[in-house]
């Protein structure tokens, strides 16, 4: 049997009912990474001995009565971002080449208690800055469509080893779409929460205000149950917020009778691809056609969401990579004169041209003179869009649209031109500004035979919509396995 | 407007990041920087004059702790990284007042 | 000829607040642990780790505001100020910069000039920074980051002194407000009250401000004094002899009795501010506004006119009592052990005024037990020792917080009573001292003072005054 092209929740199943043991399932994923990491590269960190050891304790757990939960026994893939005690943690930075967190994120201690098995850390854009992946210090990773082409980002790696079928399911964070590009482009499903949903605590910055972690999987039975067990109320997240409507996997419901859905014209505009078009307008339809009542609408604003995102994003993480200076932790330069050089150098030699990049515009945006006519500015649109889709909101349950405008484009495309890269984000980075939960997932594939994203986009706390939706929608297609998976 | 960053600029800015650029990074990030802001500039054409800046998205407020010494001795793990460390101390070039 | 020129001084005054527990963790601010010992992911920096408010904080600086008559801003919220230095993990210390929680206040002060009003321009909630240690051998410095993050309060105060003595005046009171509150106790010496000094000076008369310097992290009152004295002068040197003083931060160094500017390519004061997206606004409601008022503790003001009308001390007692919250509460305790708020406050003026200053201490410094100023009350009510007995063994409570009972007993001090003793030394006394008593007789009424020191010394001052007293009456 492959094990590795079940779902999370199928495998569950199975090694519930022991038809499957934990260190089987761990096996098979850690012999898949071995067997597709030269092509995919999804991976940072490979934890094979901390994995099996894990693997026959949660065994246990489970044949004793203590573990019952749908994902107990399942191996997962944590993005290098988020912290793993004992586990190198490298936000895919020269500068946290060696870092070894002493405690572990809230969302891994959740999947932990959950029964979750670690087997690695994946590969990234450095700090999240990214949409391709390819900023990472510790080499590209590859689209398991197609190796020429880039997974998307920041989650790349996430996305890749779940396309490519190295784990079940994985764990990606996303500031600007991070989770939902990928997904887009590596044919999977991911969820980026309501920001507040899943606490941020073991979560290496970016752009405070917007980050959200999230799950990336097969299908979105998956995605609901990893939600639900990495939501938790956390009283060291100050920005946790307290909900009593968790339970996500009741929303997988195939029924989307009556619910409104508005795609937002602005959405279908100039810069996107004819292919991506037709097929978010035939995923509509055929939700249409299950019921859904569907209508273009003028959301507005779209055009501002990146600027604006841009300045917020970049503000805070000037600030937020701060900390790696060679004092506390990771990189420091081996010669130097003086603490302020040594400050320097370490930064400029442990950090990549793309995240030096950001630290820099952050700080010019917030240096003396410019804070009112950028930064605050910023935070002003911010508040325009996120009524803009308040009042989108009043009329339909779920917007829907394209997750990004292009399918993966090829390696080394993007980067040359970082401000053409940044408008790949101009479907996402709204929903992030204003803190809305939103899904990626499959919706075909190009004729290059690269897959399609769907993004459907909810109201704050709303998570049962899109998911709702979005269940209704994949019951109308069949999963399609990458090639890097099938071979 | 396009926008014109000076080399002075990107010198500030680099005293205010910690960050040196080689001659190369830097005129690259300085064409990089003039094309965002130039970029970003396009937040003029909207009229924010009576929005409140939005910080957090939601009105949530007064998350507090209480005055509870709940942590015990963190030195090991709060060392565990160093690069540098003396005893139970982190090592850094001195630092002086001027 | 010269001109006359005034100085303008404002204060930051920074204020360790006394929670047990830091700012935004749960470890301890406790002093005096190994480097490192109170430290956890969040107040060193770690990646991935949020803070939360410890919500004492918040009452603290409240409770100041209230008491120093600042408006409270019932919606105020953290910044980040951001800046490198080791002795701040994050490279941004959160702070408050654009909506503080109290603001518009200020507080009475009294000079020799009479009374004034300072204006308190905010007071903001922060973190504190870690220790910086140097090794001049190694050319290195050591990190400790058991003070990160312990509570500050910023009192800034408006530009309104203009004399070190009005300044001092200032701290004074502040000081001493904040120590009745309970949020701090303000040791100068031991950091937890520090002040930096905003200076400028301008001809009498004029109406703008001359160009200011900040002296940072002054350690004592005395050396605020000399650094304002020194600071004046320099500036007025400066005008002058035509040149100009330059907006800069000065460091005093008071050993050496000079400033010295602490200017830097790589600082360029340039901190970008911006809300701090990791913690929530504060909102404070009417109710709870009003709880901490009600919560006041009573301040030196109410403490005076009780202390006049409860215990019936002299004004001028209840003022020197209540100068200090520390002389206040062991008043109190002592009085509530001893029920003799008079003599309670006769030990306190005289003796322990007199014993700080010769060892030059502060009334905080103070280390003696209530119940032991108590003790040798009682043991001088009931005779038990005599008034010199007492001051010595007052001395011994002061120094080291003896046990007054044990100690008399051990050292032999009561009182002799024993008339039979007495007579006979009298006696003796008598006659080794035939003018004295001849001057007595002869209506020189200060010959038996002469007399009974004698007495007392042969004694070796265990006597009791009032039997020898009247013994030697008897026998003249």
């Amino acid at each position: 049997m492959k094990l590795l092209t079940l779902t999370a929740v199928e495998l569950g199943k199975k090694i519930k009912s022991g038809e499957v043991t934990v260190e089987e399932a761990t096996k098979a994923a850690l012999e898949a990474i071995k067997a597709k990491e030269d092509k995919v590269h999804s991976f940072v960190t490979i934890d094979e001995e901390g994995a099996l050891n894990r693997a026959k304790e949660v065994q246990k757990l489970i044949d004793d009565g203590t573990l019952t939960g749908p994902l107990a026994g399942v191996p997962v893939a944590i993005k290098d971002n988020l912290c793993t005690k004992g586990i190198v943690t490298t936000c895919s930075s020269k500068i946290l080449e060696n870092f070894v967190p002493t405690y572990t994120a809230e969302a891994v201690i959740n999947l932990e208690k959950a029964g979750a098995v670690i087997i690695g850390k994946t590969n990234m854009d450095e700090f999240a800055m990214g949409s391709t992946t390819e900023t990472s210090a510790y080499g590209v990773t590859k689209n398991p469509w197609n190796t020429e082409h880039v997974p998307g980002g920041s989650s790349g790696g996430s996305c890749a080893a779940v396309a490519a079928e190295e784990c079940f399911y994985a764990l990606g964070s996303d500031t600007g779409g991070s989770i939902r590009q990928p997904s887009s482009f590596c044919g999977v499903t991911g969820i980026k929460p309501t920001y507040g949903t899943v606490s941020r605590y073991g979560l290496i910055a970016y752009g405070s205000s917007l980050d959200q972690i999230g799950p990336v999987a097969k299908d979105v039975t998956d995605c609901a149950t990893i939600l639900e067990i990495i939501t938790s109320y956390d009283k060291k997240d100050s920005t946790s917020v307290q909900r009593d409507d968790t339970d996500f996997t009741s929303a997988l419901v195939d029924d989307v009778k009556g619910m409104k859905i508005g795609i937002p014209r602005d959405y279908l505009g100039e810069g996107l691809d004819p292919e991506v078009k037709e097929a978010i307008l035939a995923a509509a339809k055929a939700l249409e056609e299950k019921g859904a009542i569907v209508e273009e609408f003028d959301l507005s604003l779209v055009e501002y969401a990146i600027p604006a995102y841009y300045v917020i994003a970049a503000a805070e993480a000037s600030s937020n990579l701060a900390r790696f200076d060679g004092v506390k932790y990771g990189y420091r330069t081996k010669e130097y004169e003086g603490l302020h050089n040594m400050y320097k150098k370490s930064r400029s030699e442990g950090f990549g041209a793309e995240v030096k990049r950001r630290i820099m515009l952050g700080s010019f945006v917030l240096s003396s003179g410019y804070y009112d006519a950028y930064y605050l500015k910023a935070l002003r649109t911010k508040a325009l869009i996120k009524q803009a889709f308040d009042k989108a909101f009043e009329k339909y349950d779920v917007i829907l649209g394209p997750a990004a405008p292009t399918t993966a484009p090829k390696l080394g495309e993007s980067l040359s031109d970082p401000l053409k890269m940044y408008l790949g984000d101009v479907y996402t980075v709204s929903v992030n500004l204003a803190g809305l939960p939103g899904i990626s997932l499959p919706c075909g594939l190009d004729s290059k035979g690269l897959p399609i994203g769907l993004q459907i986009i909810g109201d704050c706390f709303k998570e049962k919509n899109i998911i709702r939706a979005a269940y209704a929608y994949e019951q109308t297609r069949e999963y399609k396995h990458s090639p890097v998976a099938e071979n | 407007m396009a926008n014109v960053i000076s080399d002075e600029t990107m010198e500030y800015v680099g005293i205010l990041a910690k960050l040196e650029l080689s001659d190369e990074e830097k005129e690259a990030a300085k064409k990089d920087m003039e094309s965002m802001l130039d970029y970003i500039d396009k937040l003029n054409e909207l009229d924010t004059s009576n929005v409140e800046p939005m910080s957090h998205v939601f009105p949530v407020h007064n998350v507090f702790r209480e005055d509870v010494v709940e942590n015990g001795d963190g030195g090991e793990d709060t060392l565990a990284n160093a690069p540098e460390r003396r005893d139970r101390a982190f090592v850094v070039p001195k630092t002086v007042d001027q | 000829m010269s001109k006359e020129y005034e100085t303008v001084i404002g204060l930051e005054v920074h204020v360790e607040l006394a929670t047990k527990t830091k700012i935004f963790c749960s470890c301890s601010t406790a002093f005096g642990s190994a480097p490192n010992t109170h430290t956890c992911p969040v107040c060193t920096g770690m990646p991935g780790s949020l803070p939360v408010l410890n919500k004492q904080v918040v009452e603290y600086a409240m409770a100041v505001g209230v008491a120093t008559n600042c408006q409270i801003n019932q919606y105020n919220k953290f910044d980040r100020k951001n800046y490198f230095y080791p002795d701040n993990p994050q490279n941004y210390q959160i702070s408050q910069l654009y909506l503080p929680i109290c603001h518009d206040g200020g507080i009475e002060i009294e000079t020799a000039a009479g009374k004034k009003t300072i204006g308190i321009h905010e007071i903001h909630m922060e973190e504190d920074a870690g220790k910086l240690v140097h090794d001049d051998w190694d050319e290195v410095s050591l990190v400790d980051y058991n003070r990160s993050g312990v509570p500050l309060i910023e009192i800034v105060s408006e530009p309104d002194m203009r004399s070190a003595e009005e300044v001092i005046a200032y701290l004074e009171k502040l000081r001493m407000i904040i120590q009745y509150l309970g949020a701090s106790d303000c040791k100068m010496q031991e950091g937890s009250m520090r002040a930096d000094v905003n200076l400028s000076v301008r001809e009498v008369g004029a109406k703008e401000f001359g160009t200011r310097t900040e002296m940072k992290n002054i350690g004592s009152l005395k050396a605020i004094a000399r650094a304002i004295e020194a600071e004046t002068a320099r500036q007025i040197d400066l005008i002058e002899s035509g040149e100009k003083v330059v907006q800069e931060t000065r460091r005093w160094n008071d050993d050496q009795g000079y400033s010295y500017a602490m200017r830097s390519k790589e600082d360029a004061q340039d901190y970008r501010y911006f809300p701090e997206p990791d913690l929530v606004p504060i909102i404070i409601s009417d109710e709870w506004l009003q709880q901490v008022k009600d919560n006041q503790p009573e301040l030196q003001d109410e403490k005076l006119v009780r202390y006049e009308a409860e215990f019936g001390l002299p004004e001028y007692d209840a003022q020197i009592l209540t100068a200090t919250k520390k002389l206040a509460d062991i008043f109190e305790a002592t009085t509530e052990l001893c029920k003799k708020p008079k003599k309670v406050s006769n030990w306190l003026m005289g003796e322990t005024m007199r014993l700080l200053k010769e060892h030059d201490m502060d009334a905080e410094d103070i280390k003696f037990s209530p119940v032991n100023l108590a003790k040798i009350i009682e043991l001088t009510e009931a005779g038990t020792i005599n008034g010199s007995v007492a001051k010595e063994v007052f001395e011994k409570v002061f120094t080291e917080d003896i046990d007054p009972d044990k100690y008399v007993e051990e050292k032999g001090l009561k009182t002799v009573n024993d008339e039979g003793a007495l007579r006979e030394t009298i006696e003796q006394i008598i006659k080794d001292n035939p003018q004295s008593v001849e001057d007595y007789r002869n209506g020189k009424e200060k010959a038996i003072g002469f007399l009974v020191g004698q007495t007392m010394k042969a004694m070796k001052g265990k006597a009791n005054p009032g039997m020898v007293n009247q013994i030697l009456k008897e026998l003249l």
